[in-house]
């Protein structure tokens, strides 16, 4: 086994660890009048795949830079593996980060970018060779280590931006949006594989990106930031599921909302009277607010189900249907429902003929009251 | 055209294959470089091949002989004083080369890098010196370097020493200098357009896997900037091989280069043919170094990685 030094953990110890690798207190980055990052506190766990997602000009990037020592946060402090960032530069720092744009060196080959950042440690006897080969061997890009830069395609590229990090062994890895430059399918595939690659070198993983999908598919954690704050931090089931607010709710994918008249309110539990789904006990969140007597619930597409011919549920909501969407696999029916300012979006499989549900048609949708969630504005 | 006689179809035809001609990318490719092309074959190509003649033949006072012979070559490449002044005026444009892209280099730079909003006016301020004359930029440069000049009268004020120099003008350093000042913008400008090239972002990913800044410029930066270093290398070496003003003005005896030799042959000596074989010896010489140059930064190039 080669040495590693760097990222050493216990083998009984396959995910993360409870012990925080990445520390950000209350870190507040200003331009001008403008704030970039908002008094932002976080902890990342060693080990944790976590994602900071949010859509541009949220802050996500400004924290990743400060994170890898290329911005300096205005107040604030960040520490990486318990040791404080302060006034150490991006040179000096446990961490690596794989670009947006890849930065492949393009004078130099794929063995020699992997190589680059070894090349300044002067191994000894072949240890150099030896982890750009198995650093190759990681993202699969055996037998392609004399090739230009050039000659590569954007998914080579960003797997020699990979290994080019990887073979530092970092404390953090730090990526910055590394698959928006990929076409649909590539991206899906790289998903799963950065995803199995960080299950296997075990290192702390931070990616940045706007995409939804890529970090509830990835995470371990997320952190979801609009203007600068961070709003959410959560598992990807609980932030898509348990949004905090509308504003999350609705970047993580559809959300129906429903205004709501608050009936009862008591430690964990909201009671809320609804036009279209009558009197909901839902659970409340933490971060619940009470802004006068009312609230908002939630419902994703999905969770609402059409009711064939002459099947009941025990909770439903009749309405018709106004438009039809055709998506391949699923099928979006927008249904109006007496009393709802806003007719409700619902996804539908298509094994069972949503597809064929004619405009005009009165239907009856069943739902779990789980599903509907209450949330602050 | 004749297509009007024979009728309408075969006009549009006629017209139809003007346009498809007039539309083919290397039709007007020629047409674009025409003028330019022209202007060069007849002041360039044609003088240069009428040397290259010349340089084959004999003079007789005031004739010509046509006879071709070699003999103009074997003075050219063995008398002692044309194989001198070739190589000090090799000398004199390498050493020039070399100061000039290792001073225009950190100028470039900084523009490039922290130039900010006001790379333009930087540009900008580098071609001031163009617009007074070269030759009065190298009679200033005689105001400086002279017996009386700012220098001497400087260094003597300050006590570095008692009497005028006459080591500053008329020689080859003074050639160097002023050589070296007149070009330095021709090498700052290619040099600044290679380096706007060089992605910043390569910079920071050197950074990130632990470069310093003098590591990641000597190993990003650098390298990724030769083509402008070799361009502004040869920009600043070929000419100033040939320079005659220059060495004519603050060379001196000792500062005396090829080229015042090849305007003694076409002027007093009256003889062209060994002016001619002076000039096209010269020609292959800078081809052969310039050649050998970017092999050389080539090389250094790969070295680096």
């Amino acid at each position: 086994m080669p040495e590693q030094p760097r990222t050493e953990r216990p083998q009984s110890d396959p995910a993360q660890s409870d012990r925080a690798m990445i520390e950000i207190r209350n870190v507040t980055r200003s331009y001008g009048a403008f704030k970039a990052l908002d008094d932002a506190s976080l902890t990342i766990r060693e080990g944790e795949f976590f994602s900071l997602l949010g859509p541009s000009g949220c802050g996500k990037t400004t924290l990743l830079r400060m994170i890898a020592g290329f911005d300096n946060p205005t107040s604030g402090s960040i520490a990486v593996g318990g040791q404080p960032m302060e006034g150490i530069p991006a040179n000096r720092r446990p961490t690596n980060m794989v670009f947006q744009s890849y930065a492949i060196f393009p004078h130099l080959n794929v063995e020699q970018n992997v190589a680059y950042g070894l090349k300044r440690l002067k191994l000894q006897g072949g240890e150099e060779k030896r982890r750009v080969e198995e650093a190759l061997a990681q993202v699969s890009l055996i037998g392609l280590g004399k090739r230009l830069a050039t000659e590569l395609s954007g998914g080579q590229r960003q797997r020699v931006a990979l290994a080019r990090a990887l073979v530092m062994r970092p404390k953090v890895l730090l990526l910055d949006e590394p698959l928006s430059a990929l076409d649909k399918k590539l991206r899906e595939q790289m998903q799963v594989e950065l995803r199995r690659l960080q299950q296997a070198v075990g290192i702390t993983f931070v990616l940045v990106t706007h995409d939804q999908y890529e970090a509830l598919a990835m995470s371990d954690r997320i952190a979801v930031m609009f203007g600068g704050r961070i709003a959410q931090v959560a598992s990807p089931k609980e932030i898509y599921q348990r949004p905090v607010n509308r504003q999350v709710a609705d970047f993580l994918g559809g959300m129906n909302f429903v205004k709501a008249e608050i009936v009862e309110e008591n430690g964990a539990s909201l009671t809320v009277d609804t036009l279209g789904f009558g009197r909901v006990k839902t659970d409340k969140p933490k971060a619940f607010v009470r802004n006068g007597g009312a609230a908002t619930l939630g419902i994703r597409p999905e969770r609402l189900r059409v009711l064939w011919d002459n099947a009941t549920a025990k909770f439903e909501v009749a309405g018709t249907v106004v438009e039809r969407h055709y998506f391949g696999e699923i099928t979006h029916l927008i249904v109006e429902i007496p009393g709802l300012e806003k007719p409700l979006s619902v996804t539908e499989t298509n094994d069972f003929g949503a597809d064929d549900i004619p405009v005009g048609t009165s239907i009856r949708l069943a739902y779990d009251p789980e599903a509907l969630v209450a949330m602050g504005d | 055209m004749t297509a009007t006689a024979e009728g309408l179809p075969p006009l549009r035809m006629t017209r139809a294959r003007r346009n498809a001609l007039l539309q083919s990318e290397p039709v007007q490719g020629f047409a674009l470089i025409s003028p330019t092309f022209l202007y060069a074959l007849i002041l360039l190509v044609l003088p240069i091949l009428v040397v290259i003649a010349h340089s084959f033949w004999t003079q007789h006072y005031l004739t010509i002989d046509r006879t071709f012979t070699l003999e103009n070559y074997r003075i050219a490449l063995t008398e002692p004083i044309y194989r001198d002044l070739l190589w000090r005026s090799l000398y004199i444009s390498l050493t020039v080369s070399l100061f000039t892209v290792i001073l225009a280099y950190p100028i470039a730079y900084f523009i490039s890098f922290h130039g900010g909003r006001h790379k333009s006016l930087w540009l900008f301020l580098i071609t001031i010196p163009f617009w007074t004359s070269y030759l009065l930029r190298v009679m200033s440069w005689k105001v400086i370097l002279g017996y009386n000049g700012v220098l001497n009268s400087g260094l003597m004020g300050l006590g570095i020493i008692d009497e005028p120099s006459t080591a500053l003008l008329y020689n080859s350093s003074a050639v160097i200098i002023t050589l070296t000042h007149a070009w330095a913008a021709f090498a700052i400008l290619p040099i600044f357009v290679s380096l706007e090239k060089v992605d910043r972002t390569l910079v920071e990913a050197a950074t990130d896997l632990g470069d310093g800044p003098l590591r990641s410029f000597l190993r990003v930066t650098l390298p990724l900037s030769a083509p402008g270093v070799i361009s502004a290398a040869l920009i600043v070496m070929i000419p100033t091989v040939g320079d005659y003003v220059t060495p004519k003005l603050v060379g001196g005896k000792d500062g005396v280069m090829i080229a015042n030799a090849i305007q003694a042959q076409f002027g007093k000596a009256a003889n062209w043919p060994l002016g001619a074989a002076l000039s096209v010896t010269t020609m292959l010489v800078v081809t052969l170094m310039a050649g050998a140059t970017v092999l050389i930064i080539r090389a250094l190039q790969r070295l680096a990685r």
